[in-house]
This record gives structure tokens, sequence and C-alpha cells, in this order.
């Protein structure tokens, strides 16, 4: 019984050892901002409903992401996305299979262009996925990346 | 952490594109250490602020999935040459830096 008892302690004493060391318990009182949720989303469906409140993004075509068809290393995947829709106000990108699909979500004043530029990691290949929000409608396109190497194992 | 973004900012028209790098190893919790077989505590950037004249234009939430050593870049109407950018990064340990430039 005493044996279990310390079993048992110990299991649960690691589990949060290992919540802490994941980061999912590190303080972040100062980050009120940061959607914790949306992050930690394990679909790109959870992420947006964490995100925004909704998943209802209409597919658009003038929305263009520009990512390598074929991405050698998964950890360094150059992506950028250019919309004309006007009026846009945010930014988000998605890698579809990544644990944690969510990788940024960009907020724009009126006089930021609907353009960002930045660098994903990629555990898998999969669907790039945008979402550019335009006051409170949203939009989206994707694009496939093939990942050679995947960018979040070690 | 000190001088961990160079960032720069250069006028094309009645528009700014502003680049920036920064200086940061984005960890994210998930990598374990050869050696010793244990998980590498996550450590990335959380929440990025740009303005431009003092006035916020962008703001972004990242994760982990942001590669190490982040590049970003964007464009904002209406900068000219000689106008101040600042841009300011916040990590989930609490860390922070902030740089600025002036579009050239």
């Amino acid at each position: 019984m005493q044996r279990r008892q310390f079993l048992k302690g110990t299991l649960a004493g690691s589990a949060v050892a290992v919540a802490v060391g994941a980061g999912l318990l590190s303080p972040r009182s100062v980050l009120a901002a940061w959607p914790t949720a949306a992050f930690e989303a394990k679909s790109v469906n959870d992420a947006l409903s964490g995100l925004f409140g909704n998943t209802s993004a209409a597919d658009s075509k003038d929305i263009e992401i520009k990512a390598p068809d074929i991405a050698e290393n998964g950890a360094v995947v150059p992506v950028s996305v250019t919309t004309k829709i006007a009026g846009v106000t945010g930014i988000a990108l998605l890698a579809s299979t990544n644990n944690n699909p969510l990788a940024a979500n960009f907020e724009f004043a009126q006089s930021v262009k609907g353009y960002v530029s930045t660098r994903i990691k990629m555990a898998k290949t999969s669907d790039v996925v945008a979402i550019v929000k335009a006051g409170d409608k949203m939009y989206t396109n994707k694009k496939n990346v093939k990942v050679t190497i995947g960018g979040c194992g070690g | 952490m000190a001088d961990s973004i160079r960032i720069k900012a250069k006028a094309q028209g009645a528009e700014a594109e502003v680049k920036a790098l920064i200086t940061h190893p984005m960890e994210t919790g998930q990598r374990k250490d050869k050696k010793t077989g244990q998980a590498i505590p996550a450590h990335f950037i959380q929440e990025l602020v740009c303005k431009h004249n003092g006035a916020q234009v962008m703001s972004a939430q990242w994760g982990a999935a942001i590669s190490k050593n982040p590049y970003v870049s964007f464009v904002i109407a209406g900068a000219k040459t000689g106008d101040a950018i600042e841009m300011s990064w916040v990590d989930n340990k609490g860390e922070k830096d902030s740089a600025s430039a002036k579009v050239e």
C-alpha cells in the first residue's frame, strides 16, 4: 500500500515536472495577451477557434503564399504571404500537421500592407495555411510544402 | 539579451519595408538533449511589437514554430525616409529586447 502510494506520488510529480519543462506551466501573467489555448491547440480548427473564436474562413485566391515546393530543412521554411484583400487587419500562419499548428499571428494597423514574410518550422510534409483577417471577415489559402528533414525533433 | 535585433527599414516610393533579424534560440520544448536525454525547456519569443513614429503598427504573437533566429518583414504605407521604427520582443521566460532604426 505504501509502495503504491509512493509510486502514485512520484508519477504525478514527474508529470508536473515534464509540464513545467515543456513550458506549459511557466508563468504567463506578464503575457496576458498571448493566446495560450490557440498555440497549444493540436489542430488547425482548434487553433483558429482559440485565436479568433470561429473557424469560418472563406477560401480566397487573393492570398498568395510564397514557400518552397520542397523544403530540405523543415527547421527553416521561408514563408511569405501577400494579399490584395482590402482592409487587412491581421495574418496568421499555421503548419497543418505540426504538433501545435499555429506558428504566428500578426496584427496590423491600417497603415501596414497585406504582406508578411518570416521563417517557420515544419515537422513534416504538410500544408502551410494562411489566414487573412480583414475586420471581422476571415479568408484563407494554403500551399503544400514537402519537407525532407523535419524541423521539430532533435 | 542586448543587441539581439538587427532592424532595417527602406523607403520605396510611398511605403517602407521593415526587415528584422532577431537572435534567439526559439526552443520548442520538444527537443531532447542528445547526451543527457533530458528535454530542453521551451524558450521562444511570444510577442513582437513594432512602432512607427511612436505609434504601434504591428504586433505579433508567436509560437515555438517560428524558426531559430527569427526573420520578419512587412511593409508600412506612408512611412518615409527619416521616420523612426522601433521593434521589441518578449519571450516566454520574460526576457526582452528592443531596437530602433530610421527609415533609409
